[in-house]
């Protein structure tokens, strides 16, 4: 028939190139035996191209990262370890340090007070010297100035006896003068 | 009248799956190259671009590809882990395979005037006849006799038993059927939905709603082509489970 024709024509020209269904195309049993062959085949070449190279590469990638992974945390770890040590190590370090500039500081200022305590003693036992020197001066100062009161006395008795016009007994005078200056 | 406005709309959605020979030939013997084996060579082409091209730099720090690849690597590895359990995951790469082939062609029958192989019973059924003989023949050589207790219900009253029984025989042997109609139906259904739509686009009137629809349809076939990749993968998975360990 004339539309049948056309049909067929429209679909030749339209369709996938592959002719006109007729009922399903999937139930054309001619067809089953090369669709299975070439599944199998499709298959079999899958099959071959994961297991021998895609699986195992993935697979291998997969777990290399995982390791990187695992290793780069464990280096960081180990890094946080190690700076954490440096730092104790530092804390320690300062620890360190500062007693042993509070020793330095206490040996010096023990120092400091030994040479005082030296400058002090030296000083003392100088001043003492010189105090005892001072006494003696003052005290041979104090005997001369009583030598000389005692002369300036006898002196000016004799000279005042003389002056009153006695004859003046130079040793009674002096005995005189002694005797009075003793009292 | 029906018969002519049909015509006049040209609505064949199912010759888009018609097997036909390529390259000249024009019987279909079993080794003939047709549509359905360049459509399943393009499949191998995109799964070698993805995983074996795609991570040929084994980068640290992966490409756009490469995560893609990894991303699909660890999809499937963690549905084996989480579903069969650990001594599930020696069967990776079978599992893999399936699910890559699948994915692949569902979404490379999205491509216009392409074709689905996935949206063939022929495929679908081989793919599911595969996993239930793999799963039965490994669940007798792993288990032995003790197979068969998959199908007694220890947990069940002792008279319920062998009524339940029955009902796991019967289930265990709807499973490769269900298996393979549910990823055909899903494709083949979105696929004639759309070519029909796309007849209706012929018409002026209906054209801008039968464009809505078709893209509307596209996207979720887009869905369905992902989806029903996962269920049947996972679905191997449990079939796998129940052959590993097969008391409740």
């Amino acid at each position: 028939m004339a539309t049948e024709a056309a049909q067929e024509a429209a679909a030749g020209a339209a369709g996938h190139g592959g002719g006109e269904a007729v009922g399903m195309p999937q139930l054309d049993f001619s067809t089953w035996a090369n669709q299975i062959f070439w599944l199998v085949v499709t298959l079999v070449v899958i099959y071959l191209v994961l297991t021998r190279v895609a699986l195992p590469r993935i697979g291998a990638v997969l777990a290399e990262r995982n390791g990187t992974i695992t290793n780069d945390l464990a280096a960081a770890e180990e890094l946080k370890k190690k700076a954490v040590a440096a730092e104790k190590s530092y804390q320690e370090a300062l620890t360190n340090a500062r007693a042993e500039a509070a020793k330095i500081v206490a040996a010096a200022k023990a120092d400091i007070q030994k040479d005082l305590d030296a400058a002090i003693t030296r000083a003392d036992a100088e001043i003492a010297a010189k105090a005892a020197e001072s006494e003696k001066s003052i005290s041979e100062i104090r005997a001369g100035a009583v030598q000389s009161v005692t002369e300036v006395a006898q002196d000016t008795a004799r000279e005042i006896v003389a002056a009153l016009g006695g004859k003046a007994d130079v040793r009674a005078v002096t005995a005189a003068v002694s005797a009075r200056l003793k009292g | 009248m029906a018969a002519e406005a049909e015509s006049a709309l040209q609505i064949h959605p199912m010759d888009q799956f018609v097997v036909h020979p390529m390259f000249g030939a024009t019987e279909i013997h079993w080794y003939t190259i047709t549509n359905v084996t360049v459509w399943m060579g393009l499949a191998i082409l995109g799964i070698i671009a993805l995983m074996v091209l795609g991570t040929r730099r084994r980068a640290i720090i992966p490409s756009r590809t490469q995560s893609i690849a990894e991303l699909a690597y660890g999809f499937v590895y963690k549905m084996i882990e989480d579903v069969t359990g650990h001594d599930g995951v020696k069967y990776f790469p079978y599992i893999m395979t399936l699910f890559l082939f699948i994915v692949f062609s569902n979404f490379l029958g999205l491509i216009p005037m392409s074709f689905a192989t996935t949206s063939h019973i022929a495929v679908t059924a081989i793919l599911a006849l595969l996993v239930f003989c793999t799963v039965t023949i490994l669940g007798f050589v792993k288990n032995g006799p003790g197979f068969l207790g998959l199908f007694w219900v220890s947990a069940a009253p002792l008279a319920l038993r062998p009524v339940l029984a029955v009902i796991e025989v019967i289930s265990y042997f709807v499973r490769p059927l269900s298996h393979s109609i549910r990823l055909v139906g899903n494709i083949m259904a979105g696929h004639a939905v759309i070519k029909v739509f796309a007849g209706f686009a012929a018409v002026a009137l209906i054209s801008p709603l039968s464009i809505l629809a078709i893209t509307a349809m596209y996207g979720m076939e887009v869905l369905v082509s992902f989806i029903q990749a996962y269920v049947f993968t996972i679905l191997t998975c449990v079939y796998l489970r129940d052959a590993l360990h097969p008391h409740h």
